[in-house]
């Protein structure tokens, strides 16, 4: 690669991105970490700069994670949220990226209920565009820092065994995961019931189940999704109960897995219903680890998009 | 009026059976006579044809003109003049407009404006509920003296069976045409784009096939059941082109129609989140695209229309899933049908002037579609091997939203004539 072979670009989502591009993403963000693991953090690589986070959904966790971010790289973060913003007065997305655009920002973050937004903006602004997550389409930083993770615990994605298990329908976070771990070289699977897996999923790199015995068997890594509870009221499962009772991971379902398994939740977590209350605190959770290289990942793409001279600045 | 003489064309006119070479004389605004060697007298306005394809006016049953109270998307002077340019003589619009056109007075003042453009030929759908809220029916048989040719209430499709059953009873006795837009709005609900691998790597929520197929079975059985004559509006898929089969073998008095964009582009052309190609139907996939095609050849949809839909630019502008469906059609419909379904030996040139012309007016029941002498002098010339480059910015539409900006077509008309008067060209 390059010297700055990212510089320029926005990060919209994992699918069509090569190996060699995650691969620099991943080592990149591994630089990261150990400078959020040292005891004074903060690193003037983005001295000057300015970042803009945008949302449109409400999430703290992931507005706190790109915020974290630029601060420890010294960039001057600015947080619009879809209520202050004057999309609610009207104005178009469009004219909303290009007066941030005019506000000299050198990167917008966006996160939107609606699909592909991110990829529209890009297309309006010369200033690189980060997609924060975008309707069910994708979640790229999320993928990234789930990718990361799994390679931090065991090592080289190729041949690892991954089951996504849950919502897949609605989730921008599985989709991310299926571009990224296919990508590097994993076995990915889907588990979920029938009513929450997308028409023609299986046409994608994956392997569907709709059960936990066969999608965990000999898994390496169990990702949880998010069950979104309103999804009742259409029908797409019966209970919380025999959700829980079919798709939940728990101590009994984990046991389909590999007994060295990993498990993972992007977060936030229902527990009790789409994985079992002390799981994500047992020895197998790898869960507060993906918050530490959500940060990490993030530095990574704020650093290689915006072409940081070096990463100590 | 001056006397017209299109000499040593390609004349293709369905209703006569002709497909041959001949000369069509035109006087006082009627078609005087088809033939070899039309006697010339000095005042004649001749114009040489050798290579062109002499048709009857092209009729678009199908079109969207937003008058009246949406005049920034078109009106009928731009309507009416881009239907002229893109070779047609007459369309047919929709009443999905503000105010709705659900009542006589609308329906005459179109048709009266209409006439003062000189352009092409206005012919008026209206709605078949009031405001197309599918609670009430509209006056059908004032509706229909006023000048209406058909009812539909198009993308706001009556759900509940019995009121379209209603409906289809009451429209059968005034003896006016039903138009549906098939689609199961409960099975479709929320949906933007095709329902398939490409609306599910781009996390859009998918119009299933099944809820237009659906429908289409409803459509049959109540065409059976009252004897109305019912249009099914753009079939988009394989599964609606064999329900349309067999329930006109079953002999139900159904028509159909599909457009342009069906046969030569699939849900592919998503990708991008691009709001050029969002409309309802949606695009489908290239095994759809081969059944339109087949079902054209085969007559199984009765007609082309374009579905014409223009919006301004800053509504399609937008996020996909909030910009409006809808494309512009009437300038590229005639070079999609050359280039896709003639130039590919998919569609015979009588075919295809059958469904862009004479079957159109047949379904809407209106005069036009042939060139038999007596009839009103609505002609269309083609030339049918021109190559050029699509340019929205130059339409005559006020619409600019196609997908087809830039693509390289062959055909164009290159004289539309109404009631003998040279209306483009
Ligand atoms: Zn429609
Ligand atoms: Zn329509």
């Amino acid at each position: 690669m390059s010297t700055k072979p990212l510089a320029g670009c926005d990060l919209l989502g994992l699918k069509g991105l090569d190996r060699e591009t995650l691969g620099h993403y991943l080592t990149t963000a591994a630089e990261f970490e150990k400078i959020i693991k040292r005891d004074i953090k903060k690193v003037p690589t983005l001295k000057g700069k300015s970042v803009i986070t945008l949302f449109y959904e409400n999430s703290t966790r992931t507005r706190t994670s790109f915020e974290a971010a630029g601060k420890y790289m010294s960039a001057d973060v600015i947080n619009i949220s879809g209520s202050t913003s004057s999309t609610t007065k009207g104005e178009s997305l469009r004219d909303t990226f290009l007066t941030l655009q005019a506000l000299t920002a050198d990167c917008i973050i966006m996160r939107t209920p609606f699909s592909g937004a991110p990829e529209q903006a890009a297309a309006w602004v010369d200033v690189p565009v980060i997609n924060a997550g975008d309707g069910m389409h994708e979640h790229p930083t999320q993928g990234l820092l789930d990718a990361y993770t799994i390679q931090k615990v065991k090592g080289p994605l190729d041949g690892l065994k991954v089951a996504i298990v849950g919502d897949v329908a609605h989730s921008r976070v599985a989709r991310s995961n299926v571009w990224g771990l296919s990508t590097l070289g994993a076995d990915v699977h889907l588990v979920g019931p029938n009513t929450l897996m997308p028409r023609d999923i299986s046409q994608l790199p994956v392997t569907v189940h709709n059960t936990l015995e066969s999608g965990l068997a000999g898994a390496d890594v169990v990702m949880v999704l998010r069950l979104q509870l309103e999804r009742m009221s259409k029908a797409l499962f019966p209970t919380a109960r025999e959700y829980h009772m079919t798709f939940g991971i728990n101590e009994a379902t984990l046991r389909y897995a590999k007994p060295d398994a990993i498990v993972m939740h992007p977060g936030p977590m229902n527990r009790g219903l789409e994985i079992g209350g002390d799981l994500p605190d047992g020895h197998q959770s790898v869960i507060c680890q993906q918050v530490t290289s959500g940060v990490a990942v993030r530095m990574a793409a704020l650093y290689l998009l915006l072409g940081a001279d070096g990463i100590e600045g | 009026m001056k006397t017209i003489l299109l000499r040593g064309g390609h004349v293709v006119d369905p209703a006569n059976n002709i497909d041959a070479i001949n000369d069509v004389l035109i006087l006082n605004g009627v078609i005087k006579a088809v033939g070899q060697n039309i006697d010339v007298t000095a005042d004649i306005d001749v114009r040489d044809c050798t290579g062109l394809i002499v048709a009857p006016g092209l009729i678009d049953i199908h079109v969207h003109l937003r008058e009246p109270g949406q005049e920034y998307k078109e009106d009928l002077a731009s309507g009416l003049g881009a239907a002229a340019a893109g070779g047609f003589t007459a369309v047919a619009c929709m009443p999905n407009t503000a105010p709705v056109i659900d009542s006589a007075p609308i329906v005459r003042d179109l048709v009266t404006r209409a006439k003062d453009v000189h352009k092409a030929r206005l012919w008026v759908i209206a709605a078949l509920s009031k405001g197309m809220k599918n609670t009430e029916l509209t006056e059908m048989a004032d509706l229909k003296a006023a000048g209406a040719v058909a009812v539909s209430d198009d993308a706001y499709q009556v759900q509940d069976p019995l009121f379209l059953r209603r409906a289809m009873e009451y429209a059968a006795m005034v003896n006016l045409p039903v138009l549906l837009h098939c689609e199961n709005t409960t099975l479709s609900e929320g949906g933007v784009m095709n329902e398939g691998l490409v609306s599910t790597e781009l996390g859009l929520k998918g119009l299933p096939r099944e809820a237009y197929e659906l429908d289409v079975a409803r459509a049959g059985l109540l065409a059976m059941l009252t004897g109305a004559k019912t249009h099914i509006l753009h079939v988009s898929t394989r599964g609606e082109a064999e329900l349309v089969r067999h329930f006109k073998q079953k002999g139900a008095p159904l028509t159909a129609e599909t457009g342009p964009h069906y046969w030569c582009v699939t849900d592919e052309a998503v990708q991008g989140y691009n709001t050029h190609a969002k409309m309802n139907p949606p695009l489908r996939t290239s095994d759809d695209c081969a059944a339109m095609a087949a079902a054209v050849a085969d007559g199984t949809m009765d007609a082309i229309a374009t579905d014409h839909a223009p919006h301004a630019d800053y509504e399609k502008t937008q996020e996909f899933a909030l910009a409006p469906f809808g494309i512009v059609g009437l300038e590229t419909s005639l070079a999609l049908g050359i280039t896709y379904l003639i130039k590919t030996g998919k569609v015979s040139w009588t075919r295809f002037i059958d469904a862009m012309s004479t079957q159109p007016a047949k379904i809407i029941g209106v005069a036009g579609g042939t060139l038999t002498p007596g009839a009103a002098a609505d002609v269309t010339v083609i030339a049918p091997d021109v190559t050029w480059v699509v340019d929205a910015a130059s339409f005559v539409s006020k619409g600019r939203n196609t997908p087809f900006d830039g693509v390289e077509l062959r055909g164009r008309a290159v004289m539309t004539i109404v009631g003998g008067e040279v209306v483009h060209g």
